[in-house]
């Protein structure tokens, strides 16, 4: 006598091939869940927005009348915002990721430091918003200004960098720094003439990837106290601002008084996504035309 | 062909050649693992020097030792002493650079830099400090000469050195290695990923450099030492196991070890 | 001079004496060599001050806190009325909106996440995974903020269509939303584990006969399970984290209340609408911001240990 009965086996074979063909689909629908909502959230916000965008909405300065609004201010206190955060994390995310790759000894201090960064990394956002207040705003006295903005968010973005310089740097094969060390080049210069513009694009990805989290980011700023009223343009960093995320913050929760906020901030969002867009786009296009064949 | 005597550190008035490197009880450790043992070998100016042994035997990591590119590895320690025309190299108040700066090394794999052609040969005397325009272009193009590869990119100087072939990738990491006009040679099997033809330029051009350089080959291809060197040395498990002119380790090996690699009963 | 071109003899530039002559002049570059690895530490230190900085400013700030409010009242309390002549600072109403949207966005996330990486790492083919995994990193990508838009005049206003009992700001929109945000992920990170179970379990399982599905369960899943709890636990950590979506969507109602169609104040928003309100330095209402930060960093904290700790731990060999 066999233990294996075949025509049972074939009778429960049907069934088994139909449930796993039925969850394949289940599995595929799921899959296609979050991108029919993503569809569904930027129709809804270029519909809603896409008539609010011309000339005036993006040169001009907010008003108390809707239809004369413009995002100007919000435009340029995002740049000025960037234009701390690119430098500040770029020097010491790279520093950073020299040193943990290239100069730290294997041990404890070394692997204290991977441990804090990765930590850092899951802090919410907001949290560094409290710290940014009280380091920036109150103790080092800047105010709600584009520097203390700029430094916090800084703060937020740099693990999203040094993770992203450390991999560059590790990708670089080790035969190229060989061949540097083998012609008496010595560790800094060979660091600085070999392994940086051979990590360069996969760096550059990276801050741009920290960039565009930077850019979106809202709760630090809140906390910060940024406003959203009528302000004079930035014209420093020691200028207070207001930035495209606040101004959707601030549009999103006067929509539930006058409905065309709802407009204004679904124009911005525009705006901002397409921003995000071009970054990513650019990243993309570094990342697969300097892609090295070593 | 020089003529040696059985001693190994006497040598021939005919050629006049001296000994630029010389190692004296060299034993070195990766972590635990015993990687050298006792080396002692004394290596000649203007020759070329085969060593020749079967994978893991130590004969990489002794070229590393030379220029102490070894150290590179974080566990490795070492005792016993290397004098570089007489001078302790070992030593850590030694400045590695200045020791690879007249000892250039040629690797396994080509590894040009991702840059072109002209900025590879141009790295080494740039980071030296020689900055004269006229100056790299002409150590470009007797570097390239030097290295016989120049009729073959003197119209594409500009271009990345990754769009040449593997042979002629190496053989300008040999002309990047002349830029700097070093007095030794170290090739860390320089051919094996290169195909029969390339690998044919690259024995002619060590012929050619041997005139100017003094020139010490790791090798797994023992035609190639009998083809190209003076002297061979035979590694096994991290000792030497012979050490002669290389007519004689092919002819008439004095040790049955020797005999059985050379004839291929193992390796 | 002249350079004799074609000749391979040396020429009147002389290579070794040069370097040798510039090595003489030029000492400082060892000093670089030096001084370069000491900046360097500097550098990385300062990501080593960020922790120390959050740390001792969330700690000092509720320590004064805790001075004036008893901590076990402000673990414990159920009332929450920082704003009232005689306010009261329990932490309970903000603990129960930030567990209960958390909750919410992880039955959203969790199971479609975990089905999304089922499909993607067993069932895709990899022409299909290459175009829809970088479309569900888009979803990863959008600001949080743009969520909160999303919630608040999209999906809220959906769901009282079809329950007209709902509130205009209630918890269950901003939850919903956030589960989106956080599949990709889940999504991700499982997959992450799936792939990287050898092929051979996979083929021992279906050479028996099993079907894909059953491969799935009984050999991927379990092999990867590890990776694919650490990534809910890291998804949990995320939607406690989250702030605006439930800022907007959810109001600032501090009800300690279970009715999910209710507005509910979460830790983070509790956070963004005191500081938002210009709490004057040095009041109780301001130091309770810290205490407020303090927990949510300390269950944060906790939560991406731990998935660390599972996905190290747990290991499987193979």
């Amino acid at each position: 006598m066999k233990y294996v009965d075949q025509t049972l086996v074939h009778k429960r074979m049907n069934s088994r091939v139909l449930k796993n063909n039925i969850l394949k689909q289940v599995f595929l629908i799921a899959t296609l869940f979050g991108l029919a909502v993503l569809a569904i959230l930027i129709f809804r916000v270029v519909t809603q927005g896409i008539a609010w965008i011309d000339w005036n909405f993006l040169t001009g300065k907010l008003s108390t009348f809707p239809e004369k609004a413009g995002i100007m201010g919000a435009i340029l206190g995002t740049s000025y915002l960037m234009l701390i955060v690119i430098p500040v994390t770029l020097i010491i995310g790279v520093g950073t990721a020299i040193y943990m790759e290239l100069y730290a000894k294997k041990g404890k201090l070394q692997s204290f430091i991977a441990t804090n960064i990765s930590n850092l990394a899951g802090v919410p956002s907001i949290v560094y918003g409290l710290l940014g207040l009280t380091i920036f705003v109150r103790v080092m006295d800047f105010g709600n200004v584009v520097l203390a903005g700029g430094l916090t968010l800084s703060l937020l973005v740099l693990p999203i960098v040094i993770v992203a310089a450390q991999e560059a740097i590790r990708a670089v094969p080790g035969h190229l720094s060989e061949a540097s060390y083998g012609m008496g080049a010595t560790k800094w210069q060979t660091v600085k003439k070999i392994i940086l513009p051979a990590a360069l694009p996969g760096i550059i990805t990276g801050a741009i990837l920290a960039v565009s989290r930077a850019i979106g980011e809202t709760a630090p700023l809140t906390v910060l106290g940024i406003p959203a009223f009528l302000l004079p343009f930035p014209e420093g960093i020691f200028d207070t601002f207001t930035a495209l995320p606040m101004q959707i913050y601030y549009w999103t929760l006067d929509a539930s008084l006058v409905d065309e906020y709802a407009y204004l901030a679904a124009a911005t969002i525009i705006v901002l996504l397409v921003l995000l867009f071009i970054l990513n786009a650019i990243a993309v296009i570094i990342r697969n035309k300097f892609q090295q064949r070593y | 062909m020089t003529t040696l005597t059985e001693d190994k550190h006497a040598y021939s008035g005919s050629t006049n050649n001296r000994v630029v490197y010389d190692t004296k009880d060299l034993n070195l450790w990766y972590g635990q693992t015993h990687a050298l043992k006792d080396i002692n070998l004394s290596i000649y100016e203007k020759e070329v020097t085969a060593i020749i042994g079967p994978s893991g035997c130590g004969k990489s990591t002794f070229i590393k030792t030379l220029n102490r590119m070894v150290e590179l590895v974080p566990t490795v320690s070492t005792s016993g002493t290397i004098t570089y025309n007489d001078k302790s190299i070992l030593d850590k108040t030694f400045k590695v650079e200045d020791l690879r700066t007249q000892v250039g090394m040629v690797f396994q794999k080509p590894n040009p830099f991702p840059k072109s052609i002209y900025d590879n040969i141009t790295y080494g005397p740039k980071i030296h400090g020689i900055r004269s325009k006229k100056v790299l272009d002409e150590i470009v193009e007797r570097s390239l000469r030097g290295a016989s590869i120049w009729d073959e990119v003197k119209d594409r100087l500009k271009e990345n050195a990754y769009g040449l072939s593997g042979g002629q990738q190496q053989r300008l990491c040999i002309a990047r290695c002349l830029a700097i006009e070093p007095e030794v040679i170290l090739m860390d099997e320089p051919t094996s990923a290169l195909d029969p033809k390339s690998t044919l330029r690259i024995e002619e051009l060590v012929q050619e450099l041997k005139k100017e350089y003094s020139i010490i080959i790791v090798t797994h291809n023992m035609q190639q030492a009998a083809r190209i060197s003076d002297k061979t040395a035979f590694f096994l498990n991290g000792e030497v196991v012979e050490y002669d002119k290389t007519d004689t380790i092919f002819t008439t090996p004095s040790d049955n070890r020797t005999e059985d690699y050379i004839s291929g009963r193992f390796g | 001079m002249t350079t004799n071109s074609g000749s391979e003899k040396k020429s009147a530039v002389n290579v070794r004496e040069m370097i040798a002559e510039k090595k003489r002049k030029r000492n400082f570059s060892a000093l670089t060599e030096k001084i370069i690895p000491i900046l360097l530490l500097i550098i990385a230190s300062i990501s080593i001050l960020t922790t120390v900085g959050i740390i001792y400013t969330l700690l000092s700030e509720a320590f004064e806190f805790f001075k004036r409010i008893p901590i076990w009242e402000f673990i414990s309390g159920t009332v929450l009325k920082p704003l009232s002549q005689e306010p009261e600072f329990g932490l309970l109403p903000l603990l129960n909106g930030t567990i209960i949207s958390s909750v919410i966005a992880m039955l959203v996330a969790g199971p479609i996440g975990i089905m999304s990486a089922v499909y993607l790492s067993e069932y895709a083919s990899e022409k299909v995974r290459k175009t829809l995994k970088p479309l569900l990193e888009i979803l990863a990508g959008i600001p949080t903020i743009v969520y909160g838009f999303f919630a608040f005049t999209f999906v809220t206003p959906v769901i009282r269509a079809v329950f007209p009992a709902v509130e205009a700001t209630n918890i269950l929109s901003p939850g919903l939303v956030m589960g989106v945000m956080i599949i990709p992920m889940i999504a991700s990170l499982s997959e992450d584990a799936m792939t990287s179970v050898p092929n051979s379990m996979r083929e021992g399982a279906l050479a028996l006969g099993a079907t894909k599905l059953e491969t799935t369960f009984k050999v991927v899943i379990p092999a990867a399970l590890s990776g694919i709890i650490s990534s809910f636990v890291l998804g949990i950590s995320r939607a406690i984290g989250e702030t605006m979506i439930v800022t907007i969507a959810s109001g600032s109602s501090k009800n300690f209340t279970f009715d999910i169609t209710q507005s509910m104040q979460t830790m983070t928003a509790y956070i963004v609408e005191v500081s938002g309100g210009e709490a004057p330095a040095g009041s109780t209402i301001y130091y309770s911001l810290y205490a407020v930060a303090l927990t949510l960093f300390v269950f944060t904290l906790i939560m991406n240990l731990l998935a660390r700790y599972v996905s190290r731990k747990f290991r499987e060999e193979y």
